[in-house]
């Protein structure tokens, strides 16, 4: 590692109070020229909080923050980015509907004559892009490039403006693993010009990849800082958590299975999802695996009534049901944890009290409200028992973080003590210490008897608590494992193989 | 129907000449009825028709000009003999109208004036809406006759030309009176509705006793604030008096019942003073000036105003 | 509970003390009441008179706007409801049954704006928009373009009447406002309304049926325009359908807003919005009596009702605290809610 003894950027004794918090208490950080710096924490851990002070979204209360020794105060990202602080978010917070060349010189365009001189701007943009191992054409709209593309524009654009510090903020949360290779050239490609790169994530493998060193935060503390070379993931982990993790990968309980409580025939919709079979038990976990777009979420869907069946029988512990909507299912004690948190899960400027009994309020009916003690003492209830981390129950819920959130909404499906729970990507885009917890949390709702259906992403999370897994490929059903067919060399051999339905 | 070529003054005039306009055909484009005094305007016409033996094609043109120039185009092409239109905007009518010219069809504009070269009708039967302020205006200083009288004032809707030049009139019969004087003076948007409002703002603001007369732009404004003054305890047309412009039935009604002194008449007989230049052009080849006046009748508690109340009920109002 | 209504408004509270104080300074016996007649007479007795016809449409529209909809049709509503009760009246119905008649008629546009936005998905704005034009030629249909006078004083006395010395107008929306808050808060309605505001989609997946919901809050509307139509019409004792409640829809809008109610949806206040509505017409009342001519009125209302904006604009009110927090550092916790709307800002 080259890291040269004058640090870039020295964040000294950084705190910021909210009301009934304190999110970042005396952190201080050292950015090197040249180094990848992974900045660690769970969910609510004070990464973001720390990336916004010094960047100037959030005024700090306290702390001290020198750019290459001289103290600087910058009093919105604008101002930070103009001494040379760039920020890319997950969220690409560019402008889709203009050319890549006009995202990358936005405020700042060549001018010939008083007019933006198009051409020379296009030819710039080739030669910054191409200086980042890009060879498109800047002057395509933005969003006729992937993520991963425009992510690289981002960067461009914060590189070629700022040039000290580039602070990446979950880059990689929704690439693949191509689009995060292409992006991890570009960072090495910074690094070697002497920039000082924070690079926030959940995941650890990409952290061990690419990172010189390693802070981690813990409720809005310094944990330490780590050389990651001679560090090691379950170092980290537990530096993290605070606790040593317990082995995700515990023998899968020997589910009792009870009786058959959900059945569904020749189940689908058309140009949704093809017809399929499904027998659910209480006390049993399916899991849904498949590459994405396979037909998780649809076949997650079409059970919970988000887009009904159009085909096919179901029964429900014996009697014949129908579903066709949301909330003709809810009435028969389905939940449904939706894929994407922001836009079907959560409903962001109410309170987090008010999401968590939403859809008992639903069910319920609008004449027979929860009353406000009730809905606390129901809230209280499961931020004790998920350990919801916040500052108050009337607090928006858009204000968690990912993992509070997730936990917020698998508390609003608990409230209506569902008989069978679907979850889709319960553990996308949350930190570790969630994640661990949400596994948990399945296994001993199956341990209760409750029914799951889990669709998921992260194979070595599915196989631990299913008991049968369904693989689907192509918006169909291809194979059930079940028992000790179960492994994920089988479950990728399903997926990625025509004949894999060899039963 | 008797009393209604009475009041409609001018249809007497001309009874002798009616055989000349007899089986001829004249259409009317109207621009819709979103008023009752338009409303009026439409029935008489079609009477003033009906009394001449003129055969009238009339067409409801929803306040849309596109609507009336179509309606214009298919006179024309009914070769009607003559055209009367009440246009809803000023301006964009040279070109059908050139096609009325050349097709030699006089057309003859009612209640409102276009901007088009004068030469393209033949003439513009309208009020003079400046007379019909003066006219107000001339009752009430007569009234007074030297008296103090402190005026408020209910414009019509700001920037109007009924507003502005109803203003004009009133204010010119009353400027060699110094006894009179306007105190207060706020549009009500010649609507029933604001002419109450804003004369309830009159009245906590002068003070009932305060104010000797009320000029309202129109009937409708005066009608509203009629009710203000009774509910602030004041009694309209004695505490204070009432004087309008247009002669609508209620406000007829209102005179009848001592609540309103006088009313100026924007006759809705627009078509009979139309109909009297078409005899006398077809007679002899007469053309009249480009600017025919209606009457601006008066009306005071003197007139049998529960008679023309009905009457005028009648006609659509 | 009652502290957290108080605290959301107290900008409308001093806006509208600072508008009345205004009127004072033109017209300094703006406070003067006297008795006559059998009925209560001043100024503020006339603010909360005309008042009604904007605080009853902006009940009905603060629940549409949470929704994140909005109903322009509210203005033709009340020509046409207005024209409803005279036809019936003239027709020599009762004043009870002209005044369910109107009702029946604003429930029916409301159900019609609430199934177009609701079951066909029509954009509030366009879905409204159709009645907005059409409804007036409705009304002017039933009335044949004229006013239609009437003179059943049971109907009259529900806009010129007085009870107890006080305009009825004064009672009728006082009740319909704080019967619509109370109703609303008092079940979910106001949660599961705020919620699909805020987020339909995710309200949809938690089992809100937004649909009913959506039409209900539209049927409100509809109500309360064909009352505040009611209410206009008995005041003047004539339907003018040509004129009645034109471009009242704008003022209800804007006393929504000026209630502090996001157009995007969620969050909303009734209460806030009829203290909007009183600005409205507290700001009509300042015009009025200051004799200016009337050239100027809706300059003076612009200006007015920019000020009245801006100072609560979040830029500004983001300056204040920062203003307030700055001076004394004490009590570090009693602005909570306002500290926690500022993280929330610079979050956004």
């Amino acid at each position: 590692m080259s890291t040269t003894p004058e640090p870039v950027l020295q964040a000294t004794g950084v705190s910021k109070f909210f009301p009934g918090a304190i999110a970042l208490d005396d952190v201080s950080l050292s950015l090197y020229p040249g180094e990848v710096h992974a900045l660690l924490g769970e969910n609510g851990a004070g990464k973001s909080t720390l990336i916004k002070c010094l960047t100037g979204a959030y005024k700090r209360d306290a702390g001290t923050i020198l750019l290459d020794g001289k103290e600087i105060d910058p009093r919105d990202p604008q101002g930070s980015l103009a001494l040379g602080i760039g920020t890319v978010y997950q969220e690409v917070n560019l402008l889709s509907n203009m050319t890549v060349a006009e995202n990358l010189f936005l405020g700042w365009q060549p001018m010939r004559h008083g007019m933006i001189n198009n051409r020379e701007m296009v030819k710039r943009s080739k030669e910054v892009l191409s200086g980042f191992g890009l060879d498109i054409d800047p002057s395509q709209l933005l969003s006729s490039y992937s993520i991963a593309i425009q992510q690289v524009v981002a960067i461009a654009r914060a590189v070629e403006l700022a040039g000290k510090v580039l602070i990446l903020d979950e880059p990689t949360a929704s690439l693949d693993r191509e689009e995060i290779d292409l992006l991890f050239s570009v960072v090495r490609k910074l690094t070697e010009r002497g920039l000082a790169v924070v690079f926030i994530t959940h995941f650890l493998d990409q952290v061990f990849e690419i990172s010189d060193r390693a802070t981690i935060l813990r409720n809005g503390r310094i944990v330490g800082t780590r050389e990651l070379a001679n560090a090691t993931q379950t170092e980290i982990v537990t530096m993290m958590l605070g606790r040593q993790l317990e082995e995700a990968k515990k023998e899968r309980g020997k589910a009792v299975i009870g009786e058959t409580i959900l059945e569904l025939k020749n189940y689908g919709r058309r140009g949704t999802i093809e017809p399929f079979d499904m027998i659910l038990h209480k006390g049993e976990v399916i899991g849904l695996a498949g590459l994405l777009g396979s037909g998780r979420s649809e076949t997650a869907g079409v059970i919970f009534g988000s887009t009904p069946a159009d085909q096919g029988t179901a029964t429900l512990n014996g009697e014949a049901i129908k579903i066709d909507s949301p909330r003709s299912s809810i009435h028969l004690g389905f939940g449904l944890c939706p894929e994407d948190r922001k836009t079907d899960g959560i409903v962001g400027d109410l309170s987090v009290r008010e999401n968590i009994i939403l859809s008992l309020q639903a069910r319920r009916g609008w004449t027979r409200p929860i009353s406000r003690a009730k809905a606390e003492k129901i809230a209280e209830d499961y931020v004790k028992k998920l350990d919801i981390r916040l500052a108050s129950l009337d607090m928006p819920i858009r204000l968690l973080s990912g993992g509070n959130q997730q936990k917020a909404l698998l508390a609003r499906w608990l409230a209506t003590e569902p008989d069978i729970l679907i979850l889709d990507e319960p553990t996308r885009g949350i930190d570790v210490g969630a994640h661990a917890e949400i596994i948990e949390l399945i296994q001993t709702l199956r341990e209760q008897g409750m029914a799951l259906i889990v669709a998921s992403s992260e194979l070595e999370e599915l196989i631990t608590y299913s008991s049968r897994i369904v693989v689907l490929r192509d918006r169909r059903q291809v194979k059930e494992l079940q028992g000790d067919e179960i492994s994920i060399g089988a479950i990728v051999r399903s997926i990625a193989e025509e004949g894999g339905a060899q039963l | 129907m008797k009393l209604s070529s009475i009041l409609l003054a001018s249809a007497l005039v001309l009874a002798p000449m009616t055989a000349m306009a007899a089986g001829k055909t004249v259409g009317f484009s109207q621009i819709g009825s979103e008023s009752g005094w338009r409303a009026a305007e439409t029935t008489v016409t079609k009477q003033q028709a009906e009394e001449r033996g003129v055969t009238l094609k009339f067409a409801d043109a929803q306040q849309k000009q596109e609507n009336q120039i179509k309606a214009l185009r298919g006179f024309i092409a009914q070769g009607v003999d003559a055209i009367f239109l009440a246009p809803v905007v000023a301006t964009g009518w040279d070109s059908v109208l050139e096609e009325a010219q050349d097709a030699e069809i006089p057309v003859i504009l009612l209640d409102r004036k276009v901007d088009a070269d004068p030469s393209l009708y033949m003439t513009a039967v309208t009020s003079d809406t400046v007379y019909e302020g003066e006219v107000a205006g001339n009752w009430l200083k007569d009234k007074m006759a030297g008296k103090d009288c402190r005026i408020v004032e209910l414009q019509g809707t700001t920037g109007s030309s009924p507003a502005i030049d109803r203003k004009k009139g009133f204010e010119k019969a009353i400027a060699d009176a110094s006894n009179l004087e306007i105190v207060r003076s706020q549009t009500g948007d010649f609507t029933r509705a604001q002419g109450k409002v804003v004369m309830e703002s009159f009245l906590k603001a002068e003070g009932a006793e305060n104010i000797c007369a009320l000029y309202a732009h129109n009937d409708d404004m005066a009608v509203g604030a009629i009710q203000a003054i009774k509910e602030a305890g004041a009694k309209p047309g004695e505490d204070i008096l009432v004087v309008a412009i247009d002669a609508v039935p209620d406000m007829h009604l209102a005179i009848a019942n001592g609540e309103a002194n006088a009313t100026v008449e924007l006759t809705p007989n627009m078509a009979g003073p139309a109909f009297d230049i078409l005899d006398a052009y077809w007679k002899d080849g007469t053309m009249p000036e480009k600017w025919v006046q209606t009457e601006s009748k008066l009306y005071t508690q003197d007139d049998d105003n529960n008679a023309i109340y009905e009457m005028k009920k009648s006609l659509g109002y | 509970m009652m502290g957290g209504t108080l605290r959301r408004i107290a900008p409308q509270l001093i806006i509208l003390g600072v508008v009345i104080l205004l009127n004072f300074i033109v017209f300094p016996g703006f406070f003067s009441i006297e008795f006559q007649n059998g009925r209560l007479f001043g100024n503020i007795i006339d603010v909360l008179n005309r008042g009604a016809p904007v605080a009853l449409l902006a009940t009905g529209m603060t629940l549409v706007i949470a929704t994140k909809g909005i109903d322009l049709s509210v203005g033709a509503v009340m020509a046409i409801a207005g024209a409803v009760a005279a036809s019936v009246v003239t027709a020599g119905g009762g004043w009870f049954l002209a005044l369910l008649a109107a009702l029946a008629a604003g429930l029916a546009c409301g159900s019609w704006n609430g199934i177009l936005v609701a079951v066909f998905r029509v954009q509030p704005i366009v879905a409204t928009l159709v009645l907005m034009v059409a409804g007036r030629g409705i009304g002017q249909l039933i009335t044949e373009g004229k006013i239609m006078t009437f003179n059943d004083p049971g109907l009259i006395h529900l806009g010129a009447g007085t009870i107890l010395g006080l305009p009825t107008p004064v009672y009728i929306w006082v009740i319909m406002g704080g019967l619509i808050t109370y109703v609303v808060r008092r079940t979910a309605l106001g949660m599961l309304i705020e919620s699909i505001g805020i987020n339909e989609t995710s309200s949809r997946l938690a089992g809100i049926n937004s649909r009913v919901l959506l039409v209900a809050v539209y049927l409100v509307t509809g109500f309360c325009a064909a009352l505040a139509g009611v209410v206009v019409a008995a005041d003047i004792k004539g339907a003018d359908a040509n004129n009645a409640g034109l471009w009242m829809e704008l003022d209800a809008i804007l006393a929504v807003v000026i209630g502090g109610n996001s157009l995007l949806g969620g969050r909303f206040s009734i209460i806030a919005s009829l203290l909007g509505a009183l600005i409205i017409q507290s700001v009509n009342s300042v015009i009025l009596l200051s004799g200016m001519p009337p050239e100027f009125n809706l300059v003076i209302k612009a200006l007015l009702i920019i000020v009245i904006l801006f100072i609560q604009s979040p830029a500004v009110q983001h300056a204040i605290y920062l203003f307030r927090a700055s001076t004394p550092p004490h009590a570090p916790n009693e602005n909570g809610a306002k500290n926690n709307q500022t993280a929330k800002e610079s979050l956004s």
